[in-house]
């Protein structure tokens, strides 16, 4: 007798775990094409891809290319459905002008993926018809495969709300007929911006979690870094696509260094440097060039590019004392001009204070005193107080840190704001 | 093709207030408007502008099967539903471009329930 061809149950999960992490945007993607742009659909088909692969592994072995395995089941399962179910194939936008079948020659046996499928996904999950929460919890849900729970968890909201949110977007999406296809060259570049804004989103969720005992949510970190390098090898000559993925990298790149053993959170001014990812900060650092050759006089550098930039003269600085600190103030300010966010002014006023000296840091703060916009983000009284107290002032710089506390929710930070007052109050 | 109801909110009382002349270039915009959207490729199906919320009437449902018939529109707001397109587009992305160029100050773009 030979031996069953099946794999063991530990090397099915792992595989079946890594096509999950690896796969499962692309298979969805495909299959949403097959459903005219139904995502809800695909992504019910997908998952019982995922349901069977666990299953017919462990018994006929893993195949050669999960992928094109998951894939070719997905799209078999979303047939079945069509053909089942007639209320379905009604629906069946006139996209699909026959009925699809699986020797359709843009979905091929082989499993080979049209290059720009998965941003065709993304395109339609980041829709500006869609709320900006809904666009980034659908991009965790259908593009990475993140589940619900933990979407829910990264953004700290109860699973039934997350889950409400998710529904009423995939209803939204082929209700109103937003289409499923990557936009043409006139809104593109404006399209392409909302993109790059929720993928940063799930990114700095990631880098600062605003919940759970971690600083860092690796896994939201690596997803937004994923979506990047596909958005970026897909639109190669887009500088804002090249600029954001050059930002994650060089701020990801300091990720060691920012925490130390006891889960505290490192100021920028006492990391110890030689932790940081050369690596990545050579890639970063050559994304960021290629990114900056795309534009001219006629294509300014827009905010991602801006901002990777600002990134890359903090990677380029040996110490913290040697930090090019002018440098970082002609790109605020240039970053503020074409993106006025408050956000910028802090950041702006927080180079200045370094470059001139805290006092006329705090003028630029001055600035946002009548901005609303600002209530609740913690930075700006965390900057204030830390120019009070590099002035001197230090029940002012107390006052201002015990501000920031009661609105800051990351515990790492919360814990570095409340030694701050306690170093304050001593002395 | 999806079929979406663009409900047109404006300011009355500056429409009330509005000279001959400003009403015949309102008209003309949306002649030409209207021109505009054949030639996208999309199609008008209905068009209407609405007498003020000053003559609308609502008819609610009260206790027990009762009917209530009040004088005025269903909700008063600052912007009111001064008329109505219906469009035939491609898709969303289609809808929201004429929309966009709709002579209005805000336009709420509904897609029709098919049945």
């Amino acid at each position: 007798m030979s031996p069953a061809p099946g794999a063991e149950p530990a090397a099915v999960s792992e595989a079946v775990a890594q096509a999950h992490r690896h796969e499962w945007g692309l298979v969805l993607a495909v299959t949403a094409r097959l459903a005219g742009g139904d995502v809800g659909l695909a992504e019910e088909a997908t998952q019982e891809a995922f349901i069977a692969a666990l299953e017919t592994w462990g018994v006929r072995g893993i195949p050669s290319n999960p992928g094109a395995w998951l894939t070719q089941t997905a799209k078999r399962r979303l047939l079945d459905r069509l053909r089942r179910d007639a209320t379905l194939r009604r629906k069946l936008p006139l996209l699909v002008d026959s009925e699809p079948t699986l020797d359709d020659p843009d979905f091929g046996e082989e499993g080979e993926v049209i290059p720009d499928e998965r941003l065709r996904l993304v395109f339609t999950c980041c829709h500006p018809a869609l709320a900006m929460e809904a666009r980034t919890a659908l991009t965790l849900r259908l593009v990475c495969g993140l589940t619900t729970d933990e979407i829910a968890h990264a953004f700290l909201v109860s699973e039934p709300t997350m889950a409400a949110r998710i529904t009423r977007a995939k209803k939204k999406i082929t209700a109103a007929g937003i289409p499923y296809r990557v936009p043409g060259r006139t809104d593109l570049a404006e399209r392409l911006d909302g993109v790059l804004t929720v993928i940063h989103l799930v990114f700095t969720s990631g880098h600062t979690a605003p919940g759970g005992d971690e600083l860092v949510r690796l896994d939201l970190v690596e997803r937004a870094l994923d979506l990047a390098r596909v958005v970026a090898a897909l639109l190669p000559v887009e500088p804002e696509a090249l600029g954001l993925l050059a930002l994650m990298e060089l701020t990801d790149a300091r990720r060691l260094a920012r925490v130390d053993e006891a889960g505290d959170l490192v100021l920028l001014e006492d990391q110890d440097r030689s932790l940081w990812d050369r690596v990545a900060m050579v890639h970063g650092t050559a994304l960021l060039d290629r990114a900056l050759a795309l534009t001219s006089p006629q294509r300014p550098p827009g905010r991602f590019v801006l901002q990777a930039a600002a990134a890359a003269v903090h990677a380029e600085a040996p110490t913290f004392g040697a930090t090019d600190w002018s440098a970082l103030v002609a790109l605020y300010e240039q970053l503020q001009r074409v993106w006025p966010s408050p956000v910028v002014t802090v950041n702006r006023a927080v180079a200045v204070s370094f470059a001139v000296g805290p006092d006329a840091g705090l003028a630029v703060l001055d600035e946002l005193t009548d901005d609303r916009r600002l209530d609740g983000y913690h930075y700006l009284p965390a900057a204030r107080a830390d120019f009070l107290r590099r002035l001197g002032d230090h029940r002012a710089a107390a006052e201002q840190y015990r501000a920031a506390l009661d609105l800051a929710t990351a515990p790492a930070e919360r814990r570095f704001l409340q030694s701050r007052i306690d170093v304050l109050s001593e002395s | 093709m999806t079929r979406y109801l663009f409900l047109i909110y404006g300011n009355e009382s500056r429409e009330a207030a509005a000279t001959p002349e400003q009403w015949q270039a309102m008209m003309d915009a949306h002649r030409a408007w209207g021109e505009k959207v054949m030639a996208s490729g999309a199609t008008m199906v209905a068009g209407e502008a609405l007498q003020p919320t000053s003559t609308a009437t609502t008819v609610r449902a009260g206790d027990s099967g009762s009917r209530l018939v009040t004088d005025g529109p269903f909700a008063e707001t600052k912007e009111a539903l001064g008329g109505f397109y219906l469009i035939d587009a491609e898709d969303l992305d289609a809808a929201l471009a004429l929309a966009e160029s709709l002579p209005a100050e805000t336009v709420e773009v509904r897609p029709i329930l098919a049945t």
